[in-house]
C-alpha cells in the first residue's frame, strides 16, 4: 500500500524561519545570516563593522559556534549586545537552525536594534540550506582559500545576497587571483555584489558599511 | 553534514503519515525527490537513516530517491535550461537574471507499506 505524503523534509524549520521574519518585522530590525568557512575572517569583520557603525546604528549580534565563546567575547569589546550559541549541547551541529536564532533573540532582546547580525558557524555547505528568516545572506571568503571555492560550493553562493573577498592585504604575499575569484562567483550568481577588502587594515571597508547601511535603512527606515 | 537531521526529520513525517488504524504497520520504501544542488549526500543519509529507524516501523526500509536535475529560467532573455555543472550564467544573453526553477527540493513523496498479514 502506497501513502502519498508530498512534505518538504525541512518545512519543519521553514515554518519556523516564517515565525522569525514576522518577529523581526515586527520588532523593526534587520537580518543579516553571515556565512562563511571558518577562518575566513567573519568575527574580525563585524568587529571592524560593528565599530564605524555604532551608535548611529544599534547592532546585535547572535554567534554560532560548536565549542567556546571566543568570538562573543572579542565582539563584546565593541559595545554591541552580544549572544552566543554553542551546538554542541545539540550533537555539535555543523549550522544554526531556525528555532535556536528565535529563542537567541528573544534573549537578546531586539527592540532597541537596527541590525541583528547572525554570525553562523563556519562551514561553507550545511548553513546555505536552513532559512532562519533573515533579510539578506552574506557569504565571506578569504585570499587564503582558494579561487575555485564558489564552484565547489555553488548553492552557498547562489544563495547569498552579497559576497565579501576579505584579507586583501596578504595578496602580495599569495599566488591568489583575486580577479579570478570574483569571475566565478559571478559565474554561479551573475549579479552578485562583492566587495573586497581588508579587515585588519580597513582598506575598502567603506563600500560595503554603505551597503548594510541602505541595507538596513530600506527595511527599518532608521 | 546535517544529514542526520533530515534522517530524524524524514522518519517523523513518515510516521506522521501511517494511518492509526493499522497494527504493525512495516513501512518497505520511502520515495524522495533529492535536488542535485541540495546539500544531501545520498550514502550519508542512508547511514544516519538505518542508525534511527532500529525498532521502528522503518526499519530495513530502503530510500528510493528521485534526482532532480537543476533548471534555471533567465529573466532577461526568457530562455530556459539545465544546468550541469556550477555555472549558472546565461549561455543565451551573457548576462541574465537568472533563477533557479528546480534543483534544491529534499522531499518525501510517498512511503510504500508492506501488506498486512492476514490470519
Amino acid at each position: 500500500m502506497e501513502i502519498n505524503i508530498q512534505k518538504k523534509v525541512l518545512e519543519a524549520n521553514d515554518t519556523e524561519a516564517d515565525i522569525n521574519r514576522t518577529f523581526f518585522k515586527d520588532q523593526n530590525v534587520f537580518v543579516l545570516n553571515m556565512m562563511s568557512s571558518p577562518g575566513s575572517g567573519k568575527t574580525q569583520i563585524l568587529c571592524k563593522t560593528l565599530a564605524k557603525l555604532m551608535p548611529h546604528v544599534r547592532v546585535g549580534v547572535i554567534v554560532g559556534d560548536i565549542c567556546t565563546t571566543n568570538d562573543a567575547d572579542r565582539l563584546k569589546v565593541t559595545g554591541a549586545k552580544v549572544t552566543q550559541i554553542n551546538t554542541d549541547q545539540f550533537g555539535g551541529d555543523c549550522h544554526l537552525a531556525a528555532n535556536l536564532i528565535i529563542e537567541s533573540a528573544k534573549q537578546l532582546g531586539c527592540e532597541d536594534l537596527d541590525l541583528l547580525i547572525v554570525e553562523n558557524i563556519g562551514n561553507l555547505v550545511c548553513p546555505a540550506e536552513f532559512d532562519i528568516g533573515e533579510d539578506a545572506r552574506a557569504v565571506v571568503l578569504s585570499v587564503t582559500e582558494g579561487e575555485d571555492k564558489p564552484l565547489k560550493y555553488p548553492l552557498m553562493f547562489r544563495v547569498a545576497d552579497v559576497a565579501i573577498l576579505n584579507k586583501i592585504d596578504l595578496l602580495p604575499y599569495l599566488d591568489f587571483d583575486a580577479k579570478l575569484v570574483v569571475d566565478n562567483m559571478k559565474q554561479v550568481h551573475p549579479h552578485l555584489p562583492v566587495f573586497e577588502f581588508s579587515a585588519k587594515t580597513e582598506e575598502g571597508l567603506e563600500p560595503w558599511l554603505d551597503w548594510l547601511k541602505i541595507k538596513v535603512f530600506e527595511k527599518t527606515g532608521k | 553534514m546535517h544529514e542526520m537531521g533530515i534522517a530524524q526529520q524524514l522518519v517523523q513525517i513518515a510516521i506522521d503519515s501511517i494511518p492509526r488504524d493499522i497494527e504493525n504497520p512495516k513501512v518497505e520504501k520511502l520515495n524522495l525527490r533529492i535536488g542535485r544542488l541540495a546539500s544531501v549526500v545520498e550514502h550519508s543519509l542512508t547511514f544516519c537513516f538505518e542508525i534511527i529507524t532500529k525498532d521502528t516501523p522503518l526499519e530495513n526500509a530502503r530510500l528510493d530517491i528521485d534526482v532532480v536535475p537543476v533548471t534555471v529560467h533567465c529573466k532577461s532573455c526568457d530562455n530556459g535550461w539545465e544546468v550541469t555543472g556550477p555555472v549558472f550564467k546565461c549561455p543565451f544573453c551573457e548576462d541574465g537574471d537568472v533563477e533557479m526553477l528546480t534543483g534544491r527540493e529534499i522531499e518525501i513523496t510517498s512511503l510504500e507499506l508492506a501488506d498486512e498479514l492476514k490470519i
